[in-house]
């Protein structure tokens, strides 16, 4: 990555720099981390509405009359039989039940799918699907790098998304779209999809669109949501969002040598469903008891818990935390950890360079999701 | 625009030192660029009034939502004051670092140090790159 040249832009690369946005190399991409600021931005999206571009994302189309089963193989949730314009989250997995990727699947149409995966894991994932895709009945395609994708999240996100020209055709669909749900329109530049899906914890969308449309759908939300003080949100702020949530970032909760179940995405495994890559061992494992947990630490003494410090009890080291930070919205030092089960209840703490500073244990998420029902409702703040 | 009245590391630190009791007394913080650098500042750890350090020690740490950078003292000296609103309000080191959003104070053992330090101008040259 020392070459930035070599760095992927997407259609709103020249718009972030323009606008003050701090750019960072992320997955091979120049992104921006943040435009006015990591925690205005998180309260935005908390409490207003804010728009990110996450065009970095793997967008994989597979089609064909045995797409259905072949997909329903390779993943841990269950994506047969769901109906058109659903939405499903799942774990990719190796046979021994190492999670490769997590990932959304959408039922397009009857033989149409979309597989849309972490950036940093695109290629690691286009080479596995390839590697396994049947001689026939399926075709596989890479819409990477010609789909943009907009995020528009917050407990306004629903009137700004309404606003929108392309969509002013489609507003009882829009409104009546649940949450994991998609509906696909015929807009500029091709197809659009336009889903009740995020990482914030809020109720918000995602538009997949052609990277031609891109600039002006960018220009049209931050116009049209003046009044809502609509704001463009940054990586920063993605990070701090779907961390107080406890939604599971690949690099972090997930790696290869992670379980779903470890990782307490267990919901996303469905092992009564046939036959999948990581199956057997994935039930061995629960069958056997589950070897680590991820568990949610508040800290008591003064100071941030980073991704990488031991997790002590007692003083001895029972694993690590995947994702720490300070909670914009709780106001309080957090951590996400991966500790050897069964979790001890007391004289918890975390190794901050070298200092061992006490937490306890707090129940999952630190901050309930407000992606169903009221997109304002009261939240309990305490933790 | 950097001002004159005191002295800069090249890992973006000031000293400002002025003469209290007939000791020479450095106000330690760090710059506007590291600030901006750091994004919002969530965190301050501070050293304990009294402790002694060397030039260039690490006597704290300051961390924003993503990112964690010690702090080193630019002189060497005894520790007399440590801002304890910094402490309780961290985001004084986004508003005002050059001012308001100090971190401490040492009493100098070594004034001679602060020649080694980087003046107003060859600060803002470093920054020019």
């Amino acid at each position: 990555m020392s070459d930035p040249s070599a760095l992927k832009t997407t259609p709103l690369t020249a718009w972030h720099r323009a606008h003050g946005a701090k750019m960072v190399p992320f997955a091979g991409y120049e992104m921006p981390v943040q435009y006015q600021g990591v925690l205005a931005e998180h309260e935005a999206v908390r409490n207003g509405v804010g728009i990110f571009d996450i065009t970095h994302m793997g967008e994989i189309e597979v089609s064909g009359p045995g797409a259905e089963a072949w997909l329903d193989r390779m993943v841990t949730n269950r994506v047969a039989g769901i109906p058109v314009g659903k939405v499903v989250y799942t774990a990719m997995c190796r046979p021994d039940g190492g999670v490769l990727d997590d990932m959304l699947i959408y039922r397009l149409q009857d033989r149409q799918w979309l597989v849309v995966c972490n950036a940093s894991n695109h290629d690691k994932i286009v080479a596995w699907m390839t590697d396994h895709l049947p001689a026939i009945g399926v075709t596989m395609g890479d819409l990477t790098d010609r789909t943009a994708l907009i995020a528009v999240q917050g407990p306004r996100s629903g009137e700004l998304m309404k606003r929108l020209d392309e969509l002013a055709g489609h507003v009882s669909a829009l409104e009546a779209l649940d949450f994991y749900t998609a509906l696909t329109l015929d807009g500029p530049g091709g197809r659009w999809i336009v889903s009740r899906t995020g990482y914030t914890g809020e109720h918000g969308y995602e538009i997949y669109l052609p990277f031609a449309a891109a600039l002006p759908v960018w220009e049209e939300l931050l116009a049209k949501g003046q009044d809502l003080a609509v704001v463009p949100v940054g990586l920063g702020a993605r990070d701090t969002l779907r961390f107080e949530v406890c939604y599971c970032l690949y690099g972090h909760e997930l790696e290869e040598d992670i379980t779903p179940l470890e990782a307490g995405i267990g919901w996303a495994v469905k092992l009564k469903k046939d036959d999948f890559i990581g199956k057997e061992a994935l039930a061995a494992q629960k069958k056997q008891g589950i070897p680590r947990k991820l568990v949610c630490l508040a800290l008591d003494d003064r100071g941030i818990a980073r991704q990488g410090c031991d997790v002590l009890h007692d003083g001895e080291p029972i694993g690590a935390v995947t994702s720490g930070t300070f909670s914009p919205t709780l106001k309080k030092a957090l951590a996400m950890a991966l500790v050897t089960a069964p979790v001890p209840e007391a004289d918890l703490a975390v190794d901050v360079r070298g200092k061992a500073l006490a937490c306890h244990t707090v129940p999952f998420p630190f901050l309930p999701a407000r992606t169903k029902g009221d997109p304002a409702a009261e939240r309990n703040l305490s933790v | 625009m950097v001002p004159d009245d005191r002295k800069y590391t090249d890992e973006h630190e000031w000293v400002r030192v002025d003469e209290e009791d007939g000791e020479q007394i450095g106000t330690v913080g760090v710059t506007d660029f590291a600030a901006s650098e750091l994004g919002d500042v969530v965190f301050v750890e501070l050293p304990e009034v009294g402790s002694e350090f060397s030039q260039k020690d690490p006597v704290g740490t300051i961390e924003s939502v993503k990112a964690v950078a010690d702090l080193f003292l630019p002189v060497s000296g005894e520790v007399v004051e440590v801002n304890q609103a910094v402490v309780d309000r961290p985001e004084l080191v986004n508003t005002d670092p050059m001012d308001e959003g100090w971190l401490v104070k040492v009493k100098l053992a070594e004034p001679e140090e602060l020649d080694v330090l980087l003046d107003a101008a060859a600060y803002a040259q470093l920054l020019e790159g």
